[in-house]
């Protein structure tokens, strides 16, 4: 009997019936180019998001005030690394190699988290950093976890574990700041004022103006709104803020009865701005990136050549 | 005493002092595994330093902690020695630095591992664990490099021209070293450093790299005198501690 190939429409039903019966969709199974272009960007932003990360903290391990805390920051940056290792190694699977990343990274056609475009100031930004920002992303990932695609799904696994030790880890830094001399109490304060904003923009523009939400909620690719992660965030993160005597700086704030708070909106300028290359640091991060890639490359050369070592 | 606690200074700024270079190269490796591999030996590094912070802190009883050791010290009251404090110059010079101060390492906490200084020998044994991956990560990257392109075995060359001169004072006895080999608290630095050399001999034949022929040597840190490099490097560490002294990080 012969065996007629499926057609494309019959492929992506298929397709379509695996992700709606919550099966993971793996590296060699057919799935339709806008979904494996969806995870080559989404993937890869995330990757670089997590390496051009480490940048801002990187910026204070030589200033880390004491040993205990030095050790944390470096062990966290490490983690960080290891996250874009990990995510890396998942968007590879989809057949685009790091190299090639890294590349699009450079040439400005693949973009990273915009929340490092912001510079981390004073100490209390590590402790910022990690409350604020690894929350927000945390918010994210948690319901990445379940993302259709599986290779992805299975990376963010082990990352939200980490993250959720670094969101623990900055927050202590912010109340140990508020418990201290008034000094820190204004650094903690400060920090709080600058990454408020960026943090909440981390989840992205509202879900009406984001292009890239439709097919990626259809798919399972992204498992809930932006809006909703960001309200999830806020109704979370507030109560912490208060518990330590630090004020978020949102002059609108208000309880409502259902739990929930009343906020301002972010400025949207200034969000937009910073995704398209004019935030206060967008051409430190990069310029940093591609010198180093630039400077290491007799390194990697080198090692190429020489091989394995037998 | 006063030799014993000058001895675990050595020690632990030694590991400090190179924990801090390595940490300024944190997000400018050649890759991102070599990113994680160069933090690894940072954290440590730093781990090793703190543990014999705490430990010089106690026996002092002063009342002062770990942190006040690393953190409230004078350029002249450090006493590591004059190699690690050198620059990043580049990755052959940061992977040299490192080749030469593992296989110091590994050779010093071998030997350390029979102190009668009950402290010491504990931290040889927990130590040598961890110097041992750092001495197979530094000697294979010599080798890496050396077997590699031209251009890496000239750049790590020059690297290794630049800083033998600073290798001798690993070895160079001081009162501190001698009383502490004497009394069974120290190591022979004679016996570590035919070892040591050993080891680079070893690797530089894999390599293909030439020890250089020079005899001048540059001293000093293990006495407190040293190079310009350590002033920046304490300035930037210890400015938060400096200019917020009350406060409790």
């Amino acid at each position: 009997m012969k065996t007629e190939a499926l057609s494309k429409e019959e492929l992506l039903l298929a397709f379509e019936e695996k992700i709606n019966s919550e099966q993971k969709i793996e590296p060699l199974d057919w799935m339709p180019d806008e979904y494996r272009n969806h995870l080559i960007r989404q993937i890869s932003q995330h990757a670089h998001s997590e390496v051009i990360g480490m940048q801002p903290e990187g910026n204070w391990i030589t200033r880390a005030p004491s040993l205990r805390s030095k050790k944390i920051l470096l062990a966290k940056i490490q983690d960080e690394g290891g996250h874009g290792l990990y995510l890396y190694s998942a968007a590879e699977t989809l057949g685009v190699s790091r190299d090639q990343y890294i590349q699009w990274l450079h040439e400005g056609k693949a973009k990273y988290a915009s929340v490092f475009n912001y510079p981390a100031l004073n100490w209390a930004d590590m402790g910022a950093i990690g409350w604020l920002v690894d929350g927000a992303a945390i918010t994210n990932q948690v319901s990445l976890q379940r993302t259709s695609y599986g290779p992805y799904s299975r990376a963010m696994v082990r990352i939200c574990k980490e993250e959720s030790f670094h969101q623990r880890q900055g927050y202590e830094i912010m109340w140990k700041m508020m418990e201290g001399t008034k000094d820190q109490q204004q650094m903690a304060q400060d920090a709080l004022n600058r990454w408020w904003w960026p943090a909440l923009m981390m989840f992205g523009p509202h879900d009406g103006d984001s292009p890239h939400t439709s097919n990626a909620m259809k798919w399972k690719i992204k498992r809930e709104t932006n809006d909703i992660l960001r309200e999830k965030f806020i109704n979370k993160t507030i109560p912490q803020a208060e518990l330590i005597g630090l004020k978020v700086p949102d002059t609108q704030i208000e309880l409502l009865s259902d739990g929930s708070y009343k906020h301002s909106d972010i400025n949207w300028d200034e969000f937009w701005q910073v995704v398209n290359g004019n935030g206060p640091c967008n051409a430190q991060r990069l310029a940093h990136h591609i010198q180093v890639h630039n400077e290491g490359a007799w390194v990697r050369e080198s090692a190429n050549l020489s091989g394995n070592l037998e | 005493m006063e030799n014993k606690l000058k001895y675990y200074l050595q020690i632990a700024d030694n590991a400090l002092i190179l924990s801090h270079r390595l940490s300024e190269y944190c997000s400018r490796a050649p890759f991102l595994e070599e990113d994680l591999a160069n933090t690894n030996v940072a954290l440590d590094l730093i781990g090793l330093a703190e543990s014999v912070y705490e430990e010089y802190a106690k026996i002092e009883n002063k009342g002062n902690c770990g942190d006040d050791i690393a953190y409230r010290r004078k350029e002249t009251e450090f006493y590591n020695v004059t190699l690690v404090e050198q620059p990043n110059h580049d990755f052959a010079h940061i992977m040299v630095r490192q080749f030469f101060t593992d296989a110091f390492h590994y050779n010093f906490f071998f030997e350390l591992c029979k102190s009668k200084d009950h402290f010491l020998a504990a931290l040889a044994k927990k130590s040598i664990k961890e110097v041992t991956y750092h001495l197979r990560r530094s000697s294979e990257w010599m080798i890496r490099l050396g077997k590699g392109t031209e251009e890496a075995s000239q750049r790590t060359q020059k690297a290794i021209d630049h800083l033998w001169k600073y290798t001798p004072e690993f070895f160079i006895e001081n009162c501190t070293d001698i009383e502490m080999n004497q009394n069974g608290m120290g190591v022979d630095l004679q016996i570590v450093q035919a070892n040591w050399k050993q080891k680079i001999s070893e690797i530089f034949y894999m390599s293909q790299f030439n020890i250089p022929s020079t005899d001048f040597l540059i001293k000093g840190g293990k006495e407190g005198l040293h190079s310009e490099n350590l002033g920046y490097i304490l300035c930037e560490m210890q400015f938060l501690p400096n200019k917020y002294p009350d406060a409790k990080w």
